[in-house]
């Protein structure tokens, strides 16, 4: 569907992006995953025909971005604004009329919960309604590409779920979409495949599976201090003490939870946490997503 | 080209202006406040252009008949007389060129005093010593003008309107777009189908509507008030309004074409409409000005605008009579537009 090659950005001495190269297949979720500054949005901006590459090479359906292309693809960006002292729904209506094949309105206020406040002017609904409105109007011309640029930043968590919960739908309707996010449980939530970036560059490639098992092994297990009667010198494992609680990292579980039995330790408030992407990034690059 | 995307955009602008009820309220009460308050001043027969202060008095306003002064001076025409007490209170007025001019009431001398820098009260001078002269001593004839009478109200109305339009358009369509681009709405649109081609002209033609419906509405509130005299044809005026109109939104055009700063765009609309606003004989005539004044009041559309509209509601000129101001507007107005297209960016 996608093909990026050699792609570079600079502005002046910056290199926003420096030398990536991935490919989408069609219908998948392909994540962008970086922290704040790591070249994301400069990437998909430039992907979208917003913003010119310094070098590179975009093709899409095997070809140069045609003038067709903004017909066939829906933007959501990460910040923006819209015409206002207009209603949801007139809004929807102006930007129907800017595609030659838009899709059914009705549809899209439905799949994107705004029934309920089609009649509310932009400008006094809250984030979490603006952010669907957004949505809606990446998708109102039926699209073959979706770019989501940090769709839910700033969202609370439950309204963060419920556009996860959109996206889901629109994934199931077999769109291709490329996501932007610094959150790892978004990208593990809704991505089949995952660039991690850092730096302008591309760290790391992979379904989330992968990325897990190749970059992080073992499980963690988290216990009170207060549970462990023996002696801390005498403890069977190595650890770290973070805020009252031990942290021990295996790649035996089983061995390991026999053992801590076997020195009679009370396993009540134990909590077992398999590896995830923040600790992929952590691993790769030594800091946190949220750094 | 699409005349549907172009449409859209037409249609969304027009309904966020008219859903804007303070920019809408404004945009209607705002001429209509200046021709009333203009006409009331200039047009009543207590308007006062000089004030002569006179003392000793003990009252600040007196009749003139009561006021011990020469009478062909202080029954000249345009003069108000303001009492002091003392010459001390009047001269600190002089002083501060509050009046224009100082006389002491009954002196046999006739003794004034007046600021050599204040060009007022040089003509009052002039008027005192004039009204001293012996009757008879000068000889002049008096000859009435013939024709039709042109009231100030008449020559002021047009350019109100005009000024009106040029701040609407020039804010309107340079303002907004500058905003639009900063807040990113700019960079939403671009991300659809919409070329700038059909998103400006969707502006211009937005923001023409606009000036056309509110012309029409404080024209017609204006003339149930002071009954205007039009001797040209009303659809010859809609045509030059309309293509200055047009004009005036290009040149907005041209300042929207870059940047995003609201306050330097502020700065920069400024920087254009008040040297047009006065060079454009909006308030008052440019005769006996200096040549350059002249040449560069030929530069801004306002004044071919203005010099066609009043040819045609004052003197009862035809179209064809101001050919030659609608050849420059449109000319401006290609130019303009070309620039504008040129310079667009819809990013930041």
């Amino acid at each position: 569907m996608l093909e990026i090659k050699n792609l570079v950005k600079k502005y002046k001495e910056v290199v926003a992006v420096d030398d990536i190269s991935f490919s989408i297949r069609k219908g998948t979720c392909f994540g962008l995953l970086g922290p704040n500054g790591a070249g994301k949005t400069t990437t998909i901006e430039v992907i979208e025909d917003i913003i010119p590459p310094t070098s590179g090479e975009i093709l899409y359906k095997g070809k140069q971005r045609l003038s067709s292309f903004k017909q066939e693809v829906g933007i959501q960006f990460q910040q923006t604004a819209l015409l206002s002292s207009l209603t949801l729904r007139e809004t929807l209506i102006t930007f129907k009329n800017l595609y030659n094949d838009p899709a059914d309105i009705e549809e899209i206020i439905d799949i994107c919960n705004l029934r309920e406040i089609q009649k509310r002017l932009n400008d006094k609904i809250s984030g979490g309604q603006k952010q669907r409105l957004m949505l809606a109007l990446a998708m109102i011309n039926k699209p073959e590409l979706l770019f989501l640029d940090e769709p839910s930043t700033g969202l609370d968590p439950q309204a963060r779920r419920n556009l996860w919960s959109i996206v889901q739908k629109i994934k199931e309707k077999g769109n291709t979409i490329i996501l932007t996010t610094h959150y790892m449980e978004e990208a593990q939530h809704l991505c089949d495949e995952i660039a991690i970036m850092d730096n302008g560059k591309i760290i790391a490639r992979g379904t989330p599976h992968q990325l897990i098992k190749e970059h992080c092994e073992g499980v963690t297990v988290i216990l009170p201090k207060n549970s462990i009667k023996i002696p801390l010198s005498q403890f069977p494992f190595r650890f770290r003490e973070i805020n009252g609680r031990l942290e021990i990292r295996t790649n035996d579980i089983n061995s390991c939870l026999n053992r801590l039995l076997s020195e009679h330790i009370d396993l009540t408030e134990m909590i077992v946490r398999s590896p995830n992407l923040e600790n992929v990034f952590l691993n790769l690059t030594g800091k946190q997503l949220r750094d | 080209m699409s005349f549907k995307r172009l449409w859209a955009m037409f249609y969304a602008r027009n309904l966020e202006f008219f859903r804007d009820r303070s920019a809408l309220g404004w945009n209607f009460l705002f001429p209509f406040l200046i021709v009333a308050g203009f006409g009331m001043i200039f047009g009543g027969k207590d308007y006062a252009e000089y004030k002569v202060g006179f003392f000793p008095s003990q009252y600040e306003s007196v009749s003139v008949s009561n006021i011990d002064l020469p009478s062909g001076f202080r029954e000249t025409n345009y003069i108000k007389f303001i009492g002091f007490e003392s010459f001390e209170d009047g001269i600190e007025k002089l002083k501060h060129h509050k009046i224009d001019f100082l006389v002491k009431a009954g002196s046999p001398e006739n003794e004034y005093w007046v600021s050599d820098s204040s060009p007022k009260g040089y003509i009052i001078e002039k008027l005192f010593k004039g009204s001293l002269l012996p009757d008879g001593k000068v000889v002049a004839g008096k000859r009435e003008i013939k024709g039709k009478e042109i009231r100030y109200i008449d020559w002021l109305f047009p350019g109100i309107l005009a000024m009106n339009m040029m701040f609407s358009a020039l804010w309107g369509v340079g303002y907004v777009v500058v905003r639009y681009r900063k807040i990113g709405v700019l960079k939403r649109l671009n991300a659809t189908p919409l070329t700038a081609f059909e998103y400006l002209s969707a502006q211009i033609l937005s923001r023409i509507f606009i000036l056309m419906f509110t012309l029409a509405i404080v024209w017609i509130g204006c003339s149930f008030i002071f009954s205007f005299k039009v001797e040209g044809s009303y659809f010859d005026l809609f045509v030059i309004f309309f293509t200055g109109g047009i004009c005036l939104s290009a040149f907005g055009l041209v300042i929207a074409a870059r940047g995003t700063s609201e306050e330097f765009t502020s700065g920069v609309v400024n920087f254009i409409s008040w040297p047009m606003m006065f060079l454009s004989e909006v308030w008052f005539s440019l005769e006996g000005s200096s040549r350059w004044v002249k040449l560069i009041a030929k530069l801004f559309p306002l004044t071919h605008m203005l010099s066609a509209v009043r040819k045609v509601m004052n003197d009862g000129a035809k179209l064809a009579d101001v050919t030659p101001e609608l050849a420059v507007l449109v000319l401006m107005t290609a130019m303009s537009i070309a620039v504008g297209a040129a310079l667009f960016s819809w990013n930041k």
